[in-house]
């Protein structure tokens, strides 16, 4: 039987951290994307959240999301926005070892409409930040097919993704 | 990466032409569970996505959702109802920008009522994540997916219906 779930790259952050993550040259033969990491970032702010870019375009970028911080839940959104922000992550402020876990599914990524997507994230350390579990609705405006992917810290604050951070990309094929 | 035949695509179409429905008909009984990924649009206007199993039209159906339209929270339920509700705030609209991934769990039983968890994304209009129940026990053999209020899905719109398998 045909395999209609693949991985098309992974890549694991080595000793010296790494400023984002890119996926590249991501073949048109799928249908949807679908995109787990595993992170944390090298700087002490509470608050990252990740910043995606499809195809290096820095606009066209939209969201609504709903969180919840151990105390309240929340809502939130923007448009117009210069990256796709789609989840919180863990700094070093954070417990150690503690890395957050994100999904992100990208319907139709190479089709002609705008590309909307969908993300859950979580971030929990059994401590008194503010850890995190979101969704998001997000969408591209762009009718592009995506080709690259870039993940990183998206307020531009000098953080990096942290050794042992993971990320994986599969695609996935409709027939 | 081989990933074996356990995410399996079982049937997918894309609407040639405007319909209030479609159905997945003749759903095998050979997966563990489903994963059905909507990107649609309606012609006129914006309305909730619902679902109906096995064109069950009783009040068999109920759903809990939680929510936010970018500036409130919410959270609700529909309780006896004769279809499933899947959006609140994550609306299909006249455009290509929403979607919904909906997985249904242990659909092929004959024990159990059966539960979705399902999450809907319209950036212009919000984010949901719902669990429903169809409170029957019959094994889930066919997928009718409909827009709220006579709304019409329009060309174009896509229905992919993934079984997977746990062996």
């Amino acid at each position: 039987m045909a395999n209609t779930f693949e991985l098309i790259t992974s890549t694991t952050v080595g000793a010296g951290g790494s400023s984002s993550i890119d996926f590249t040259s991501i073949a048109s033969t799928y249908t949807d994307l679908l995109i787990k990491l595993s992170t944390r970032q090298t700087g002490s702010a509470v608050g990252y959240q990740f910043g995606i870019r499809f195809n290096g375009s820095s606009s066209g970028y939209s969201r609504i999301l709903l969180y919840g911080d151990g105390v309240a839940v929340n809502a939130g959104g923007g448009s117009a926005e210069t990256f796709a922000r789609i989840a919180f992550t863990q700094s070093s402020t954070y417990t150690a070892n503690t890395f957050n876990n994100v999904e992100l599914y990208i319907p139709n990524y190479a089709g002609s409409a705008y590309k909307s997507f969908s993300t859950d994230g979580v971030s929990e350390g059994n401590a008194t930040q503010i850890y995190s579990a979101g969704i998001y609705a997000g969408l591209w405006s762009n009718t592009a097919a995506i080709t690259s992917i870039s993940i990183s810290e998206y307020s531009g604050s000098g953080t990096n993704f942290a050794q042992y951070t993971t990320a994986y990309l599969y695609g996935v094929k409709n027939a | 990466m081989a990933a074996g035949a356990t995410y399996t695509p079982i049937a997918t179409t894309t609407l040639g032409s405007n319909q209030t429905s479609y159905t997945f008909s003749s759903i095998p009984s050979t997966y563990t569970d489903l994963v059905l990924v909507v990107t649609g649009k309606l012609t006129t206007s914006a309305y909730d996505t619902a679902l109906r199993f096995n064109g069950d039209t009783g009040s068999n159906y109920s759903r809990m959702v939680l929510t936010s339209d970018g500036s409130t929270v919410g959270a609700g339920r529909s309780n006896s109802t004769n279809i499933m509700y899947i959006d609140a705030n994550g609306v299909k609209d006249t455009t290509f920008n929403s979607n919904d991934i909906i997985n249904i769990m242990n659909y092929a039983n004959t024990t159990t009522y059966k539960t979705v968890l399902s999450r809907s994304n319209n950036a212009a209009t919000g984010v949901d994540v719902n669990v429903g129940m169809w409170r029957d026990t019959s094994a889930i053999t066919s997928i009718t997916i409909l827009a709220m209020s006579s709304g019409t899905w329009a060309t174009g719109s896509n229905f992919t219906l993934y079984g997977i398998a746990a062996a």
